[in-house]
């Protein structure tokens, strides 16, 4: 160890693990319906993309975590998002790429990605 | 990039009831599933809810497992991990609040008082990740002390954030460093007392075990403050993981230039090696720790010099205990005056206790100094078992004393607790109920430091041994009131007469139990009874004849065959035969049998 940039750049790398380990005050939550349901409809690789995503942008405050079955299995794999106020927006039929969108344009700058709502869907 | 972390404890005591199996069947599990790539397990140092252990806390979620068996793991990982459904049947009910809600672990009672600093990596990091450590801001205070700050200014620092020493004595930590900073020598040693020998004490343990790398760092400041390039750890050899760790810490962090030559390129060497003792109570103490380090037998030396001033291979040395080293770091980054910002005026910051005896929440708590013993014990502690009142709380192993339940008021501090008799020790706290014996308890320490004193001077070695022969006499029904008055005087001559500071302090459980439990002394010796109904030889178990049955349950479970009678008709034990063991008593289904 030759100096202390050295030992911030190690510091910057290892964080994102042992971050997600606090009791976190998150204020966003991002659920990912991970019941067979959404499993069988791919929803695995959507919460990884999510949890790489956020990690790479480092946004702090939101914690991404699994849930069970929502009851709208046809609609899966499902993504809900909770802001601090506890407002829910739920994204319907996400795939890694649109997961990546909602990420993008709705976490880190705030604008709901309406395209892909379960409103927008014709149910 | 992991969406998930497993944390399993891995301290002593979880490791002892088959933590390492749940580590393993976790991983076989995950990789069953194909899921290792995306959940971190991660074998962290104890969370401090003992009792509970094995502990496993799921992250992000915050699920807190408890008492979890290696058969629970498969649930565990194709529920909670694969589908996201908590396995509510293994929760720690406190954090239940509804069907449907949790509430976070720092909301229940055990933790809500809580103040982490020196536990604050426990728990948390994998201990022999040295890169985890760093990312929870591990090694910043060195670099800040390297090359921000000259050693006068560390060692004012810690002098301003009043830290005292935590392994028991409460000496003001930036003096010691302060002692030492001017003495001239051509090499100096800074040195970890990592021998925690209080029974019932293990938080020392638990911090090597779970963060053994806050320690190293803190040594190497401390070596800076004072102009030192060698340090050396003494730890027990019963500390079998916590010597692990500490071995894989030093090799990392000399992997990494953290121990070494020129550290962060600011010409400052230092480096760290380990020594084990071999389970000397007395090398606990500094002089004689210092000398079994030098390869001699662990015996005290006289003091004056003082270690500051001719220590270690006789040159000047520091000496502090674990959990002191623990609160350095943080006190450098967040500053002295956040660090006096808790506690008492002359106590300031946390201190670790590990509560144990009758108590529910069995386990290690770290709160701000200045909480009182009835919120330790009745709140975070969970209060007494199976309805149980509390009766007496032992503070500072065998050199402490008993503090009364009627003073479980005061706040704790050093300065509090010695004014009432006791001291605050390394921090082992035993909490005992109305059936613990006073002078029974005072017996059980004086036996421990019999045992474990050196021998090198008069008082402790012989003046111990007949303080126990006295009350061994008392707790016997041979003692007399003469007794109680000789045992006093003895007490009064080993603290003034003793070397070092085991002898100084091996009378402490005799004389506060005698300040403030004399009454049942007394009915030791004047009533030959033991008011608690704990010492055998003062026990007569009788048949109450209005409540006997006759059903001859007794006689059959006794196994002296000291019980005498006919179906139906009363029975008699014969005192003569009995051996007190009190069988009879927790089998009688009519609650006919009395002890007295």
């Amino acid at each position: 160890m030759k100096s202390l940039a050295e030992l911030k750049a190690i510091r910057d790398k290892a964080q994102a693990n042992v971050t997600l380990r606090a009791e976190s005050g998150a204020s966003t939550r991002v659920l990912v319906g991970m019941a067979t349901c959404g499993i069988a409809a791919g929803a695995r690789p959507v919460l990884n993309t999510i949890v790489e995503e956020v990690a790479k942008r480092q946004v702090k405050d939101v914690m991404v975590t699994q849930t069970g079955c929502i009851g709208i299995c046809q609609y899966e794999p499902i993504v809900e998002v909770v802001d601090a106020e506890g407002n829910k927006t739920t994204y319907v039929k996400v795939t890694p790429e649109k997961a990546l969108e909602i990420v993008n344009d709705h976490i880190v700058n705030g604008n709901v990605v309406s395209k892909y709502t379960i409103g927008s869907t014709n149910l | 990039m992991f969406r998930s972390n497993v944390l399993v404890c891995g301290g002593t005591g979880c490791t002892s009831s088959h933590s390492d199996e749940i580590v393993a069947r976790l991983n076989d599990e995950l990789a069953k599933q194909g899921l290792s790539e995306e959940v971190n397990v991660v074998r962290t140092g104890c969370f401090g809810l003992c009792a509970l252990g094995p502990i496993v806390i799921v992250y992000p979620e915050g699920s807190f497992y408890s008492m979890v068996t290696p058969d629970d793991v498969p649930e565990i990982v194709s529920e909670h991990l694969l589908k996201g459904r908590i396995v509510k049947r293994l929760l720690y009910k406190e954090t239940i609040v509804d069907d449907n809600t949790t509430k976070s672990l720092n909301e229940t009672q055990f933790y809500a008082k809580q103040k982490r600093i020196a536990l604050r990596n426990c728990g948390v990091v994998n201990p022999e990740v040295i890169d985890e450590y760093i990312a929870r801001d591990g090694y910043q205070a060195l670099g800040k002390v390297l090359t921000e700050m000259t050693p006068e200014q560390v060692i004012d620092e810690i002098l301003a954030s009043g830290l005292r020493g935590r392994g028991g004595a409460g000496f003001p930590t930036g003096l010691k460093w302060k002692f030492a900073r001017p003495n001239q020598a051509d090499q100096k040693y800074v040195c970890c007392n990592a021998d925690e020998g209080d029974p019932g004490a293990f938080m020392d343990r638990s911090v090597l075990e779970g963060d053994p790398h806050v320690v190293l760092e803190a040594m190497a400041i401390a070596g800076y403050a004072i102009g030192a390039t060698q340090g050396y750890i003494y730890i027990r050899a019963e500390y079998p993981i916590a010597v692990d760790r500490l071995r894989i810490a030093i090799q990392q962090a000399r992997e990494y230039g953290l121990l070494g030559k020129d550290i962060f390129g600011t010409g400052f060497d230092f480096d760290i090696d380990l020594r084990l003792g071999a389970g000397a109570f007395v090398c606990g103490e500094e002089t004689a720790l210092m000398t079994s380090i030098e390869g001699k037998r662990g015996e005290p030396r006289v003091r004056p010099p003082f270690p500051a001033v001719k220590g270690l291979f006789a040159k000047p040395t520091v000496l502090n205990n674990v959990e002191t080293y623990a609160n350095i770091p943080q006190i450098i980054l967040n500053g002295a005056d956040w660090f006096k910002s808790m506690g008492t005026e002359k106590s300031a910051g946390t201190k670790v206790f590990a509560l144990g005896g009758k108590i529910n929440n069995t386990g290690l708590v770290e709160v701000p100094m200045g909480t009182t013993l009835r919120t330790i014990v009745e709140e975070i502690g969970g209060g007494i078992p199976n309805g149980h009142k509390f009766k007496a709380a032992q503070t500072g192993g065998p050199s402490g004393g008993c503090i009364p339940e009627a003073l479980a008021d005061v706040e704790v501090d050093y300065d509090n607790l010695i004014a009432i008799g006791s001291m605050m020790g390394s921090g082992g706290l035993i909490v005992m109920d109305e059936t613990t014996c006073m002078v029974d308890i005072a017996k059980f320490f004086l036996e421990f430091t019999v045992d474990e004193s050196c021998g090198k001077c008069t008082p402790c070695r012989i003046g111990t041994k007949r303080l126990l022969e006295i009350l061994d006499k008392i707790t016997s029904g041979k003692g007399t009131l003469e007794d109680i008055e000789k045992a006093e005087e003895l007490c009064e001559y080993i603290k003034a007469n003793s070397l070092c500071g085991l002898g100084q302090t091996a009378p402490n459980p005799v004389l506060s139990t005698l300040r403030y439990y004399r009454d049942e002394y007394l009915a030791h010796v004047t009533e030959k009874k033991c008011p608690a109904g704990a010492c055998k030889a003062l026990l007569n178990y009788s048949i109450v004849a209005d409540k006997c049955k006759g059903c001859t349950l007794c006689a059959r479970n006794c196994p002296v065959g000291a019980i005498n009678g006919k179906v139906r008709e009363v029975h008699t034990i014969d005192v003569d035969k009995c051996v007190k063991c009190g069988v009879c008593m927790s089998n009688c289904k009519f609650g006919a049998i009395v002890k007295e």
